[in-house]
């Protein structure tokens, strides 16, 4: 049997005290002991990016990184998004560019996305489109998604 | 509110999938759950000599292992009602494994532990004694035995009209073309999963994580668990993609529910991405030999097609339609005179097949515009003109493709100007320019062509689907549908074609779908039918609601009925932006039971209709191509793709658009990357991600959608026809159109996906 560790996860400025055995991935700890369900699981083998979020800023799979690994670190992830009723541009920029359909990938674009612009603001359209291409979706064939963050990037340049 | 059917306003679906509020199957838990965990075979064929579950038992936190001889009881997986041949039924996959195995990931036993961890440990140590057996790998294998006196090839099924003899002895020209179609699926983001649950104080089986068919899913587990039709439940929450395969009853469903009734305790299965890829239902592979008969002019004389059809393993819930649905419209847009053609279906030691978007039809378009192709080459004709030759006319519409079968359904088609859409699509991409300008570059040295792919489909197959509406004292509204959302903007759609009849903001109406406990019955999402079925079954209630509420209001206002109209929720005079008007809620409020004022009303703001059809409706579309290969590489650029649709009429256009966008990446995937290949003792080679390839945001073209509204059904009020499927149908057909003519040799394309691999064999053959 494996030993237990009690860590504190920090996630959106919260902090949340688990007991995990080492082998538990970030993702199951966040999903099944933190409860927040929002960061999928579409392939626990770090090609879809549906488990992708923020640590310390830089999109991660967390599918691909153990609960252990994490303490310390501010981990973001779409639940953290919004600011109470207010939804981040990203959020607002894939509603309006229908930028979804069954929303399973969603929160991993958008973390992606976030991670993204907030890295590298000026980004190229090629560039862009490359990096959206670490994850996958299989209902909206992805022009809505990228035109989503192209537009969101824009506004987000162009300040409040 | 302003007009709001046909517009394309935003989901109502999208504010709790953006925040990560979703409630996917995942998601949902139990207090005192059990995780299960399936052991499945390690091999395509074997015998299993012996199980031995006691190390897996003695596991702390293991709370039970299962093989077959623990369900006695629960006979296999069964089919639908209407799909229940007998031939099929020895055919059908029991939930464990019965002796043998016939399929890498056949389901042998479950493991059912504290935790999803520990289910997994425990699954590691059942240790099963195989005896391997000789495996059929390829459809094209000599046949085999399932069981005694029980051979793999589960029937032959003929489709045929005319006399396609006389018509090949009289041909000006005849083309024989021998194709092949790969192995793909729909591989939603989301994996399959099921939570059973038992309420003992209600006496109901509960299946939650449920999907698609909801009550034909619930009639067929019934029948295998021995429950009363009121005594099992269906939920569907979130759905992270369906498209054909997702939402079928599998072995897992079944073993939670029988699970969590044993045990007591709710039992949570979810599907990891390795089980997804080997045992979720699969398509596409068939081997096709086919030959069409031209005159002189290129006009069609007949086709013919005899095919194998490889079902994999065993015959799942949907049967045979499959192959059905490859022969029913094979003939597609094109006037043929006469048309033969045979499926053979198979069974190979594969994961089982069934239906995955656009099911037989992508196959049979391949196949279809291949042989355009080829009979344009032949006659040294234009591709586009030998297609325009064919198409069946405005004038010859409604237009009966009646086979010689009585088993085999006639093709009804209603409406549909095939003609106009092709002048619309050459429109749309220059034809007149873009030719000559291809044909330059090509003089370059480049590898570009463009490639044509017309296609008809069939949907909102009936016979008839209900709906349920309420208004509350607020005014907010209840649609309760028996229809089921894979991520579609099913709500969105519902809701605006409520808000449009009814007279409400759409943003106040919640549509209820895919819970059998709320409504009798439904035809969930299959099929295209959806938007078509359901949708008008909404449309009728809605009418009704708004019929009762007139009725009332016109009482109140001491107004004529036909005088007053319903704009956001609020009765009033036509034409009078003020004076006396009452809101649905105060009628609502007015019908309530114990309302003074009711009077002989029947209490409630509410109606119950059904839309029944005993018709089909026909879109129709093409997709157009341009390719651009690099020689060195093999690497296929889909420089332009269009997808133009003839929808009857748009609920949402938007969302139509992402239908059709979607589908065409997911069909560019099956035409280009996408490929479940197996080694020749069975072993599946794609099972991850790394070797399953499916497009991403660097492969895919922006896709132009040409949406046209000239055909809308006569067969239904509100005109629709379907959407889901019109973007992939097609998109096998003009890839390989195109690069045919990109590398400048007719035919050279016999087999999808053109891989790097296959286009590198491609322009090899060329150079030699
Ligand atoms: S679940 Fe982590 S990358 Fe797919
Ligand atoms: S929206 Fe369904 S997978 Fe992306």
């Amino acid at each position: 049997m494996t030993r237990k560790h009690d860590i504190t996860l920090t996630i959106n400025g919260h902090d949340h005290a688990i007991t995990v055995d080492a082998r538990r991935t970030l993702a199951d700890a966040i999903r099944d002991q933190c409860g927040q369900t929002g960061t999928h699981i579409g392939c626990e083998h770090g090609v879809c990016g549906s488990c992708t979020l923020l640590l310390d800023g830089v999109p991660v799979r967390s599918c691909l990184i153990f609960a252990v690994q994490c303490v310390g670190v501010a981990i973001r992830t779409v639940e953290g998004l919004a600011q109470g009723d207010e939804l981040h541009p990203l959020q607002r920029s894939f509603i309006e560019h229908h930028a979804l359909q069954c929303g399973f990938c969603t929160p991993g674009f958008l973390m992606l996305a976030v991670g993204i612009l907030e890295n590298e603001p000026n980004i190229s359209d090629a560039d862009l489109r490359a990096a959206l291409s670490s994850n996958l979706c299989r209902c909206t064939g992805y022009a809505n998604i990228v035109k989503a963050v192209r537009a969101a990037a824009d506004e987000l340049r162009a300040g409040p | 509110m302003d007009k709001v059917l046909g517009q394309s306003v935003p989901r109502l679906e999208d504010p709790p999938l953006i925040t990560g509020r979703g409630r996917f199957a995942a998601d949902i838990n139990f207090p005192h759950q059990l995780h299960m965990r399936v052991v499945r075979s390690p091999h395509a064929h074997a015998e299993i000599r012996s199980i031995d579950t006691q190390e897996a038992l003695a596991l702390p936190g293991i709370h039970g292992v299962w093989t077959a001889s623990d369900i006695p009881d629960i006979g296999p997986v069964d089919l639908r009602a209407d799909r229940a041949a007998e031939v099929l039924k020895p055919y059908r996959q029991p939930v464990l494994a019965k002796g043998r195995v016939r399929y890498v990931g056949d389901p042998v036993a479950a493991v059912f532990a504290e935790d999803p961890y520990l289910a997994e440990d425990g699954a590691e140590l059942v240790a099963v004694d195989y005896a391997e057996l000789p495996a059929i790998v390829s459809v094209d294998d000599p046949l085999g035995e399932f069981a005694p006196g029980v051979g793999t090839e589960v029937a032959i099924i003929p489709y045929s009209y005319g006399d396609t003899e006389a018509a090949f002895a009289a041909a000006h020209a005849v083309v024989e073309l021998d194709l092949l179609t790969g192995r793909h699926s729909g591989v939603p983001m989301e994996t399959r999963g099921a939570i059973g649950r038992y309420d003992a104080a209600k006496d109901i089986l509960e299946l939650h994580g449920a999907a698609k068919v909801l009550h034909r899913n619930k009639e067929t587990l019934i029948r295998m668990l021995g429950r009363k039709p009121s005594g099992l439940h269906l939920y569907e929450s979130h759905v992270g993609g369906g498209f054909g395969i997702r939402g079928e009853v599998y072995p897992e469903d079944v073993l939670v529910l029988a699970a969590a009734q044993r045990f007591g305790r709710p039992v949570k299965w979810i599907e990891d991405r390795h089980e997804h890829l080997m045992c979720a239902n699969q398509g596409r592979q068939q081997h096709h030999w086919a030959r069409m008969a031209v005159d002189a002019e290129g006009r069609i004389l007949a086709m013919e097609d005899t095919f194998h059809h490889d079902q994999g393993a065993y015959i799942r819930t949907h049967g045979v339609v499959v192959p059905n649905l490859t022969m029913c419209l094979f003939t597609g847009l094109y006037r043929v005179p006469a048309y033969r053609a045979r499926a053979h279906v198979r069974l190979t030691n594969k994961t089982p097949c069934a239906t995955y978007r656009a099911p037989g039809r992508y196959e049979a378009s391949f196949v279809r515009e291949r042989l355009m192709d080829a009979a344009a080459a032949k006659l040294g004709m234009d591709p586009i003109e030998i297609r325009r030759r064919n198409l069946i006319t405005k004038a010859e519409m409604p237009y009966t493709i009646a086979f010689d079968e009585p088993e085999a359904k006639d093709g009804e088609i209603d409406s549909g100007d095939y003609a106009l859409l092709l002048d619309k699509t050459l429109a749309h991409v220059g034809w007149d320019s873009l030719g000559p300008e291809l044909a330059r570059r090509r003089a370059q040295g480049e590898l570009v062509g463009a490639g044509i792919g017309m296609f008809l489909e069939e949907g909102g197959l009936g016979p008839s689907d209900g709906a349920r509406i309420a208004v509350d004292t607020e005014g907010d509204v209840e649609v309760i549908t028996g229809g089921a959302s894979l991520g579609q903007g099913f709500e969105t759609s519902m809701a605006q074609i409520c808000a449009e009849a009814l007279g409400v903001d759409y943003r106040r109406i919640r549509v209820i779908h895919g819970q059998t406990d709320r409504i009798p019955y439904g035809i969930g999402a299959h099929a295209a039918r959806t938007t078509v079925m359901t949708g008008n079954a909404v449309h009728a209630t809605a009418l009704a609601v708004r019929a009762k509420a007139l009725d009332v209001a016109s009482e109140i206002l001491q107004t004529p009925g036909d005088e007053l109209v319903i704009a956001d929720g609020t009765v009033t005079r036509r034409g009078r932006a003020t004076g006396p008007s009452i809101t649905l809620g105060e009628i609502a409020a007015f019908l309530a039971p114990a309302s003074k004022n009711r009077g002989a009303h029947a209490p409630g703001l509410n109606a119950e209709e059904f839309f029944n059809t005993t018709e089909t409706v026909f879109p129709y579309g093409i997709h157009f191509a341009v390719v651009r290969i690099d020689e060195e590489t093999g690497h296929v650029a889909v420089e332009r793709f269009v997808v133009a649709y003839d929808v009857g009429r748009a609920v949402n256009p938007m969302l139509v658009e992402g239908q059709l966008v979607g589908g065409c990446i997911q069909g560019l995937g099956g035409a280009l990357y996408e490929e479940f290949a197996y080694d020749p003792h069975g072993q599946p080679l794609a099972v991850t991600f790394a070797d399953y390839l499916m497009p991403t945001a660097a492969e895919v073209p922006d896709v132009e959608v040409l949406l046209t509204e000239d055909a809308p059904s006569p067969h239904n009020p509100l005109g629709i026809k379907s959407a889901g499927e019109g973007g992939i149908n097609g998109v096998g057909a003009a890839i390989a159109g195109a690069i045919d003519a990109a590398i400048s040799t007719p035919g050279a394309v016999t087999q999808l996906p053109v891989s790097p691999q296959r286009m590198r064999e491609l322009l090899r053959d060329r150079q030699a």
